[in-house]
């Protein structure tokens, strides 16, 4: 076999266009490798190899014109979170496990316009309600990485773990995420891959199955920075289908990395250090800083004085939300449905047996916050705290350009070792759901390994609509930390 | 903060979901331990501060009210769990 998967988006995109490669060795290669490593890694739900390898076929006699768009030829996945049209689209869960939508998502629709190949649609926790993709109903995804000296099984991060491990083992050149409370960044953290959550209204939400719509944002993940801004400027666009979609021009992100960042400001958040993070994340931040500042970056301390309560008014927000989308699965008009005697018991049997354990806690609570009596002291009230992190972040904006903080408290832990409690796994999201709370975008890139072996992420926080800022900040943290490692499970590793 | 099973059964039934009496005594432990958890967020003064609903980005449009597809009764229909030639069968859901 000729393709050895160390190419990056980016430099197979090159290749094709130069017809030194073409699509069809490319996908074939990337199909094998699924066929080879994804019985164990468990990132795909649906494959679509068949589709694809036509589709290739079909993109090399686009590429001999010489014609094709961003993405001709270039092998993808899809989180299941995204309705493809003729393909099976299950979000995860039981309850939509035959659910073939007759629309595609907007997202997908921009990628397969620019010409991406789909390989398939990638695992994800339930609804994307997870921090470990330990909660999908087609089962558990593995981290391709290992901790030194231990063969136990990883978790990926959540909830998008499967794009993360299809990016990371080599599988797929690319791919989408959804980004609710840290989806996207937490696991690119886990898995040594690059993620980034564009502002709330830069992608559309057309066609992504909903978990909390105030939150729900699709991103890229990929190898490096500069494939994650080809990607977003291929998926990101007004749509006027959202009516939170916000009509903006989408910038040649591409065109930003090598700008540099002499003379921006970088804003390091006093709360983000706080005495239960690990010597290890604080040196990598510490690092991070020093990377910063060599590259001509001006280093100034920053407030967001409500970064604890981050957490708890994201949970209150983010479950009432879920519960009120959920309610439309039902079983009557589509979906899995349990017969039953009377209605109310079709609609308790179907939902008790079609969602999972995690999503029925997050339904239950949803619908507790929202209940007469409670909405003015949980949900009205968290709605307002949210409203002060969003001024801590444009308070802070006034004293800097963008901010540095680690993505996650710790690195991939064993699937044993996910805690039992759900307030100790919530705490995952810690870094990561402030800027989800203020829309604002935020980026992870990989930084280094752990001292037990597995990759850390730094993440780059933005403001509204800067994205091009974190491609420039993000490169540079790309280009000092060197982060070439690969994990112990990958494509271009021979078994 | 407490709460018994009494309350988890109530939004299991608010919210139609069929729980195991295993289910609503660990719901009960769980989310028991959530809601006190969230309780920090009293600590907040949030006097005069207005509740956020969205990030204000995105503007509220009109378009033209026109008919923007159409002819796609199959593949509206393609989900349906039952049919009867062009109409969407479902149980009796007015009672």
């Amino acid at each position: 076999m000729s393709y050895h998967f160390d190419l990056t988006l980016a430099q197979a995109r090159d290749a094709l266009k130069a017809k030194k490669l073409s699509a069809v060795e490319l996908v074939k290669a990337h199909c094998e490798a699924v066929e080879r490593l994804d019985g164990r890694l468990n990132s795909f739900i649906t494959r679509t190899l068949d589709q694809a390898r036509e589709q290739a076929a079909a993109a090399d006699a686009t590429l001999q014109k010489g014609e094709g768009g961003l993405l001709t030829g270039i092998p993808l996945g899809v989180k299941d979170l995204f309705a493809t049209k003729g393909v099976r689209t299950t979000a995860a869960s039981h309850i939509l496990e035959n659910f073939v939508p007759p629309y595609e998502s907007t997202v997908t629709t921009n990628l397969l316009r620019e010409g991406a190949i789909f390989l398939g649609k990638l695992n994800l926790d339930e609804f994307a309600m997870g921090s470990t993709n330990l909660t999908s109903a087609f089962g558990g995804v593995e981290n391709p990485w290992k901790k030194k000296d231990s063969d136990a099984r990883l978790v990926p991060g959540g909830s998008s773990g499967g794009s993360a491990v299809a990016v990371a083992a080599g599988l797929v050149l690319g791919a989408t995420g959804t980004d609710t409370g840290g989806s996207i960044r937490q696991p690119s953290a886990y898995c040594g891959i690059t993620g980034i959550k564009p502002t709330y209204g830069r992608c559309s939400r057309f066609g992504t199955i909903a978990f909390a719509s105030s939150l729900d944002q699709a991103g890229p993940m990929a190898r490096n920075v500069q494939d994650c801004a080809i990607l977003l400027e291929a998926m990101a666009g007004f749509d006027p289908r959202d009516s939170t979609s916000v009509e903006k021009d989408v910038p040649h992100y591409e065109a930003t990395l090598g700008q540099g960042i002499k003379g921006l400001r970088v804003g390091i958040p006093k709360e983000y250090r706080t005495d239960g993070l690990s010597e290890e994340i604080q040196a990598l931040w510490d690092q991070g800083i020093s990377w910063l500042r060599a590259a001509g970056a001006e280093i100034v301390e920053i407030s967001l004085p409500h970064t604890k309560y981050g957490l708890p008014t994201y949970y209150i927000a983010a479950l009432a939300e879920a519960s009120s989308n959920l309610s439309r699965y039902d079983g009557v008009r589509f979906g899995k449905r349990v017969p039953a005697k009377s209605l109310d018991e079709l609609y308790e049997a179907t939902r008790g047996q079609g969602f999972g354990e995690e999503v029925k806690r997050r339904i239950l609570l949803g619908t507790y916050v929202l209940s007469s009596g409670y909405y003015d002291a949980y949900y009205l009230r968290a709605q307002k705290v949210r409203t002060l992190i969003k001024q801590d972040f444009l308070n802070a904006y006034e004293k800097c350009d963008f901010i540095l903080a680690p993505t996650a408290p710790s690195g991939a832990f064993a699937w044993d070792e996910k805690p039992t409690d759900p307030v100790q796994v919530y705490l995952n999201d810690i870094f990561t759901v402030p800027a989800s709370l203020a829309g604002v975008p935020a980026m992870s890139v990989p930084a280094g390994l752990s001292h037990e072996g597995v990759p850390l992420g730094l993440q780059l926080i933005g403001r509204y609509f800067d994205e091009e800022t974190l491609f420039r900040a993000g490169y540079v943290l790309e280009q000092a930390a060197a982060f070439h490692h690969r994990p112990t499970l990958h494509a271009g590793v021979s078994a | 903060m407490s709460l018994d099973a009494k309350t988890v059964l109530k939004m299991a039934r608010l919210s139609r979901l069929g729980l195991s009496p295993e289910e609503v005594s660990t719901y009960q432990k769980e989310m028991q331990g959530i809601l006190g958890w969230v309780e920090q967020l009293n600590e907040v003064d949030i006097t005069n501060v207005s509740p956020m609903v969205g990030t204000d980005l995105a503007r509220a449009r009109l378009r033209e009210d026109l008919v923007t597809d159409g002819d796609c009764q199959e593949a509206v229909l393609s989900n349906a769990p039952d049919r009867e030639g062009p109409f969407y069968t479902v149980p009796k859901v007015v009672e």
